[in-house]
């Protein structure tokens, strides 16, 4: 076991791109799918290679950015996290129609238990409705050969592929065996010069084609080296359990599962395997992380009254991260004795850092925000400032998605509310928030956008940020009043002028941006360490 | 072999470094090995814990079950308290007594050492003063990682293996200082199983 590094998933799956002849990863950092893109950045290989890892202004650019790589012959990866998905979604159901030249990895990071994110979205749903084939590991090994081989796969079918992960699988360590390196692709183009042209007659016939090949994909599956059935003696049950699950189901039988057990790796669902299971066995069980997938499938496939067991008969939870405990009840394994939690043992919640800008920020509009009273709401973003919800502060009244604040602001705002104040971090305006400032300058919306620049993307470990020393500049640009642009520095003892901006701003009937800029902590003390 | 480890702590007290030694020992001895980790938003400030799993047969679940393990070492005294429905009844817990009070209800801290004393199997140490008196403040972790070292299931050369290899290229400064930490550590820890 000595030649095996010691990796997080995350990194394995980076590992395997950069062995497998990757010229370019694509990605905006999000919680669990961060490290993949910060392995590949400080690999030697990638400077040494010229292999693109510089981050993306958001995921779908990022996604554009990966298909124009495969359509130069390239292989290429592309990053999220599950949400990210639905910003790429345009490009990423689309690719599926074009196809690829170049072998695509697309690498959804799911967060069950939402240890990091805004819901528990089940990115099997977007692979299934792009109509491509999905790995899904068990373990960071298998994240590695599924990557490796996933290049290989992506070229073959001519479609990308999609590499689903959870949280648990991203963030957690094992030993993992590399294979032998492979050259990058030499730049090539696709023999069909309107493969990639989606006008509706050629689009018409790309889809078809997508549609023809669903049988081959299918038959991948049933050959998968990543799909397998282990036969048990006692078929008063079958159980189908897919990616991380697997683990869960296995560590409640040390000795091995008496029942019969498809393990499941690669989809398309392998319909014959199914079958013959639901042949064999009484009922079934599927142990599955995230939403009722292979369930909802199943139902739809064994149209014979066949009884199957999973999240929507209440065998399993509906919702959050499946672990051994959750799994071992379902199965009427007893918990051991166990002490409990005292009840000294209080909860602690993450806190925006002492010390922090975003702090500084929201002392000073919670004061004008206590003057205008009901008249006066704050809409949040994604970022460290969502912390701004907590006590102390309980200062923001929304956070749904990349970029919301601004535009929510705004239809607030044309619904009547007074004093509509939109908080919104650098990284998270440049990805998604620019386009919803535009909106709001062309009505001039009367609303107070505070976008709170520490110079880093920092919820996700400092990474850099597109608009890094471009925030005035892209506000100008798209037309905002400069007259109303305020740049401050967010600090206890400017206190008193960040009250009287904000003020004066929320007062003013129509758009105004005040730019709150400090360094973030975190980052900056990674930066000095380096030097 | 198999012992299962919960390391706890709060965001930014640094138990990934302990998690780190721990796994050079065990690759060295050529077991396996599961690490499962905490990132993104609990690192600020919240509770973090790891689960760390070794065995000397294939390890499946990166979660360890309730009441399945075998040693909980903290850097904190609440957040060793924290995971108790996991400890075994034969585990042990190995905590720093100094609390990192960054919430305004942090218990009593005598009511903490109530609860703590309740504990079967424990050893308290207070690793920033053993720190000053080894010789530097920054080596906290890895006494704490000495006290829990009976307990590891890896023997001590292997993890002052682990100690060299990840702070070799620190100098033999660092490395030295490190290894009198460890020392300083499992002192305590023999005294408590040796009373």
């Amino acid at each position: 076991m000595n030649n095996k590094l010691l990796l997080l998933g995350d990194e394995a799956i980076a590992q395997a791109a950069l062995d497998a002849g990757l010229s370019g990863v694509y990605a905006y950092p999000g919680t669990p799918s961060t490290e993949i893109t910060e392995y590949i950045q400080s690999s030697p290989k990638s400077q040494a290679e010229n292999i693109h890892c510089r981050w993306s202004a958001n995921e779908k650019s990022a996604m554009e950015a990966a298909l124009g790589m495969s359509y130069a012959g390239k292989r290429s990866m592309v990053c999220m996290k599950h949400v990210g998905v639905n910003v790429a979604a345009d490009a990423f159901i689309n690719s599926a129609i074009t196809g690829v030249v170049g072998g695509l990895v697309f690498v959804a990071a799911d967060d069950p238990s939402m240890h990091s994110s805004q819901n528990e979205q089940d990115s099997r749903y977007y692979g299934d409705f792009a109509l491509i084939p999905i790995l899904e590991p068990s373990n960071q090994q298998e994240a590695y050969d599924m990557v490796y081989e996933g290049f290989k796969l992506s070229e073959e079918c001519g479609v990308p592929v999609m590499l689903r992960i959870t949280t648990r699988l991203a963030h957690s360590r094992s030993g993992v065996e590399r294979r032998a390196e492979q050259p990058q692709n030499e730049m090539h183009f696709s023999d069909d010069p309107k493969q990639f042209v989606l006008l509706p007659a050629v689009a018409r016939q790309q889809y078809n084609r997508l549609l023809s090949k669903q049988k081959e994909f299918l038959n991948y599956s049933e050959y998968s080296a990543f799909n397998s059935y282990k036969d048990g003696p006692d078929k008063s049950k079958g159980i189908i359990a897919s990616g991380i699950a697997y683990n869960y189901l296995m560590e409640n039988f040390p000795n091995g599962c008496p029942f019969p057990v498809m393990k499941i790796g690669q989809y398309p669902l392998p319909e014959t395997f199914i079958l013959k299971m639901a042949g064999a066995c009484e009922e079934l069980v599927v142990i599955e992380e995230g939403y009722p997938f292979i369930e909802n499938a199943l139902k739809g496939l064994l149209s014979i009254g066949l009884k199957v067991h999973g999240k929507k008969d209440g065998f399993l939870p509906r919702t959050g991260e499946l672990n051994p405990d959750i799994v071992g009840k379902a199965f009427g394994f007893e918990i051991p004795q166990m002490q409990e939690v005292p009840d000294v043992v209080k909860v602690r919640p993450p806190a925006l850092c002492m010390g922090c800008g975003h702090r500084d920020m929201y002392d000073a509009l919670n004061i004008v925000v206590a003057e205008k009273g009901n008249d006066s709401r704050v809409f949040g973003d994604i970022g460290c400032y969502t912390l701004g919800y907590l006590p102390p502060f309980k200062a923001i009244n929304s956070c749904v998605d990349m970029g919301a604040s601004i535009t929510m602001a705004k239809g607030a705002s044309d619904a009547g509310l007074k004093y509509a104040v939109a908080v919104i971090g650098d990284s998270t305006f440049t990805h998604s928030g620019m386009t919803s400032l535009l909106d709001a300058i062309n009505e001039n919306a009367p609303i107070t956008v505070i976008i709170s620049d520490n110079e880093t993307t920092a919820m996700t470990g400092g990474q850099d940020s597109s608009g890094t020393g471009k925030i005035e500049a892209i506000c100008l640009g798209l037309g905002v009043d400069p007259a109303h642009l305020h740049v401050l520095v967010p600090l206890k003892k400017n206190e008193e002028e960040m009250v009287h901006v904000l003020r004066e701003e929320m007062n003013y009937r129509g758009l105004s941006v005040i730019i709150p800029r400090r360094d973030c902590l975190q980052t900056l003390s990674r930066k000095t360490k380096k030097h | 072999m198999k012992t299962d480890i919960i390391l706890s702590g709060v965001g930014g007290q640094g138990i990934l470094s302990i998690a780190a030694v721990i796994g050079e020992a065990a690759l060295r001895q050529n077991y396996y090995m599961k690490q499962a980790e905490v990132h993104g938003m609990s690192q600020r400030g919240g509770d973090v814990q790891s689960n760390l799993r070794i065995s000397d047969q294939p390890i499946y679940s990166d979660l360890i079950a309730k009441g399945h393990c075998d040693l909980i070492i903290s850097l904190e005294p609440m957040e060793a308290l924290r995971y108790l429905p996991y400890l075994s009844k034969d585990g042990w817990i190995v905590t720093n007594s100094t609390p990192l009070i960054n919430i305004p209800n942090y218990p009593d801290i005598n009511d903490l050492n109530s609860a703590l004393e309740k504990v079967s199997h424990k050893v308290i140490l207070d690793v920033d003063t053993i720190a000053k008196e080894v010789g530097s403040t920054r080596v906290s972790n890895i006494i704490l990682l000495g006290a829990a070292a009976p307990f590891l299931g890896i023997s001590y050369e292997e993890i002052e293996y682990g100690i060299r290899q990840i702070f070799g290229r620190k100098g033999d400064d660092v490395v030295n200082m490190n290894l009198k930490a460890l020392a300083a550590g499992k002192a305590i820890a023999d005294n408590h199983i040796r009373p």
